[in-house]
């Protein structure tokens, strides 16, 4: 039996893996110390399993536990990241250089560390979403100290050359970060090989909770950033508040899961993709965003030129994609991402991001690829532009009238 | 194995078993993003509106003054360093009793050209009404002194405090999560007496930890901590923390609707507590203060409090020595300091904090476990002499 709506938004969030869901309830109820709390068994039990927690996470990712500090998600992650380390190297330089892709978490920060006098230099990027070293090597300047560039896009899926631009910062002396919330449990992470100094992480997305994120703060050589959450001093002083322990050992067993299975089920997610794949191109005018080959196996963005995005979001009412990241989908501008790959703005609202996850099955590709043929053969059918160009009509040449 | 009897509330409850009940699909079938536009995303979000509306009445407060958190302490920091943040540098005033994360967050903003001015407490841990009023004369931008300690669990008379900041328009804020469940919290009325926000927290009040919510009055401005996004009318981004956000509310409900009952049955436990205490020689601090039902702090003369922790721990009974927060730091507690008491005495001093599930016989069992440890630490002591 089918489940209506498929879900196909694995990027904005996933389910709770039930093995997760399992390890957290006891934190809630018998096991439920305050990690903090120093003078009895119940604050030792928590705190123990806390660090268990951080092990799992700094094992996935190749680090010390020493280096993970704890957030409540990635957004906090990019924050503290950001913010506490341009704060605490503005003395050094007050410039920094990101891309124009990156996720609102990190432009909104940028934004306001412009508003405190920093500058900040946003990259565009190539056709294929990724970024070019060429243009980020001329970009960097003797006072830039911050780099921050995504592991993976939340859109599109792309991966950028992370290792190639933490050579670059690293022999320039430049602090690099990477928001690696939709990398996890997707490509393999060795923070032992790769040269960046702060890295986000977030649960939700790699089937933990939400509400939980950490920060990989690099120890040799050492990475010191300015506290941006004030308190009792936990997180050895970087992020102060009480450790909610469900949260985390809901995290660490996620982390310790995606280390596990993700080699066969990113092969498992990938065949499904490619078969959504081939079972939409034989339909007209559709356009792939992003490149395809550097992009982990979860993702496919797709533009139906001729179909009007909110119209075909309507339509697919059975399945539960988004035109745009989650975060920005409540506005019905065209998605920041794929205008910065060039497409116009036809192409970019007329798009749909599929994002498959551990629980996709074949039925549920083929329902959506059966569903998708039909909708937009007849959303197609009611559009004049549709129609002018089937009649050959070139559509860059006509002349519309102002209304 | 058996289980300790837990009397350290004030650090931190267990989920109540309607609390978990609440937030378990919200851990398997409805785990959509809040943020999304179907359905998953869409009963995300109404659970996050629910959840909104029930801790908006439990303090009286309107859901559209709730900001939802990831904790306590974020809530608080929030508060002062994004109020101050839309202020020009002035005078910051907030008690010398609060907790770190109002504490530290304000001592950031002395380094950033705030004058900090710590409001003094007479004996009993209350604001002493006198020199709050001079300070005051010091026309403050911001104030915040807690309705309840933690520590002490003495109850500050916020609505006489507020009417006398109100001349000077500073915005007031004060830190409620020790408060809410145990004693009325009214935001109205306190908005009324000239409150402007005021924080809340899940874990002290038999919810999630990882969900807490700044209440605010919509006059003020803030700065917020983390961007990225907009959610919470711009003042706090990230994905919602859905489970955690309607365990929260769950518990906010339950905490109104046992308040009354419970504060009186705790009432008389820790009137039991505080006859057997003295019975001991225990001095307890703040005793002539109004205080929260739940708490008692105590010292008893010549006995290490964390040594007291240790054994009654081993004994089955999980009390502190402190703050947990703070705990790891051998220092006295800043609160007992504040109050004047002496760094000998303060060194003895055991908090213990009583909740939904205790009992009378585990307020006797402790009792007895009590007399029995300082009988044998004193028998040490003097044996060391």
């Amino acid at each position: 039996m089918l489940k209506l709506p498929i879900y196909l938004d694995y990027s904005a969030t996933t389910p709770v893996d039930a093995r997760v869901a399992e390890k957290m309830i006891p934190y809630l109820v018998e096991k439920f110390g305050n990690p903090a709390s120093r003078s009895h068994a119940l604050g030792w039990d928590a705190e123990a399993a806390v660090e268990e927690a951080r092990e799992e996470v700094a094992r996935l990712v190749n680090a010390d536990p020493k280096e993970i500090v704890w957030t409540s998600g990635a957004t906090e992650s990019n924050n503290l990241a950001l913010k506490g380390a341009a704060q605490f190297l503005a003395g050094k330089g007050r410039h920094l250089v990101t891309v124009k892709t990156e996720h609102k978490a990190i432009l909104d920060t940028c934004r306001e560390l412009e508003r405190q006098g920093f500058e900040v230099s946003y990259l565009d990027v190539r056709d294929d979403g990724l970024l070019d070293l060429e243009v980020f090597k001329a970009a960097l300047r003797p006072d830039t100290i911050v780099v921050s560039v995504m592991f993976v896009n939340n859109e599109i899926g792309v991966i950028q050359p992370i290792a190639e631009i933490g050579e670059i910062c690293r022999s320039r002396g430049i602090l690099f970060h990477v928001d690696a919330a939709q990398a996890t449990g997707k490509v393999v992470i060795d923070l032992a090989a790769l040269k960046v100094d702060l890295m986000s992480f977030s649960a939700h997305k790699t089937y933990g909770p939400k509400g939980i994120g950490a920060l990989y703060v690099r120890r040799k050589p050492r990475v010191r950033l300015t506290a941006q959450m004030h308190g009792g001093g936990h997180e050895r002083g970087f992020r102060s508040g009480t450790l909610a322990t469900h949260q985390i050992v809901g995290m660490g067993e996620a982390y310790r899961l995606a280390r596990l299975e993700m080699g066969a089920e990113n092969e498992r997610i990938r065949m499904l993709r490619d078969r959504l794949l081939k079972g939409l191109s034989d339909i007209d005018e559709v356009y792939v965003n992003g490149d395809l080959e550097r992009r982990v196996p979860h993702n496919l963005n797709i533009s139906f030129a001729y179909v009007e995005g909110e119209s075909l979001l309507m339509a697919i009412k059975d399945l539960a994609v988004s035109s745009g990241s989650a975060c920005t989908s409540a506005s019905l501008e065209p998605s920041y991402v794929l205008r910065a790959l060039g497409r116009e703005d036809e192409l970019a609202h007329s798009s749909i991001r599929f994002t498959l996850g551990r629980f996709t099955t074949e039925e549920e590709i083929d329902y959506a690829i059966k569903l998708l043929h039909d909708k937009i053969g007849r959303l197609r059918e009611l559009s004049p532009l549709w129609e002018m160009v089937q009649e050959g009509v070139d559509l860059s040449t006509v002349q519309w009238a102002a209304h | 194995m058996f289980a300790p009897v837990y009397l350290d509330h004030n650090a931190s409850t267990p989920a109540d078993p309607a609390v978990v009940e609440a937030m378990l699909p919200y851990l398997s079938a409805q785990f959509g993003n809040a943020s999304s536009r179907h359905e998953y995303g869409r009963a995300a979000r109404r659970a996050v509106d629910e959840a909104r509306s029930k801790v908006a009445a439990a303090v009286g407060a309107h859901p559209t003054e709730v900001v939802f958190t990831s904790g306590g302490s974020e809530a608080n920091n929030l508060l002062i360093k994004g109020a101050a943040a839309c202020l020009k540098p002035g005078v910051l005033a907030v008690s010398a009793i609060e907790h770190p994360c109002v504490l530290k967050p304000a001592e950031q903003l002395e380094r950033r050209g705030w004058t900090l001015d710590r409001l003094a407490v007479n004996a009993d841990g209350r604001i002493d009404a006198s020199r709050f009023a001079v300070a005051m004369g010091r026309k403050p931008k911001i104030v915040s002194v807690m309705l309840a300690n933690n520590e002490t669990g003495v109850v500050q008379d916020l609505e006489l405090l507020a009417e006398r900041a109100r001349l000077t328009g500073a915005w007031f804020h004060t830190d409620a999560v020790q408060a809410v469940g145990k004693i009325d919290v009214d935001f109205r009325r306190l908005n009324a007496a000239g409150v402007h926000a005021l924080t809340v927290s899940a874990h002290k009040i038999g919810g999630p930890k990882g969900a807490a919510a700044l209440v605010l009055d919509k006059r003020i401005e803030l700065e917020p901590l983390i961007a990225g996004g907009g959610h919470e009318r711009g003042l706090r981004s990230g994905t919602e923390n859905v489970a955690a956000i309607v365990g929260f509310g769950v518990a906010c409900e339950l905490a109104v609707q046992r308040r009354a009952a419970l504060a009186q049955r705790l009432l008389k436990l820790r009137g039991e507590l505080e006859h057997g205490l003295r019975g001991c020689g225990a001095t307890l601090f703040g005793q002539a203060a109004e205080r929260l039902p739940n708490t008692v702090y105590f010292a008893i003369p010549d006995v290490d409090g964390e040594t007291l922790v240790g054994h009654l721990d081993r004994a089955g009974y999980a009390v502190a020595s402190g703050a947990a927060c703070s705990s790891a730091n051998p220092e006295p507690s800043h609160v007992l300091r504040a109050m004047g008491v002496a760094p000998d005495l303060a060194r003895g001093a055991v908090r213990v904090s009583l909740g939904y599930g205790n009992t009378a016989e585990q307020v006797a069992g402790f009792l007895i476990a009590l007399q029995a440890t300082v009988a044998r630490l004193q028998g040490l002591t003097a044996m060391a002499v």
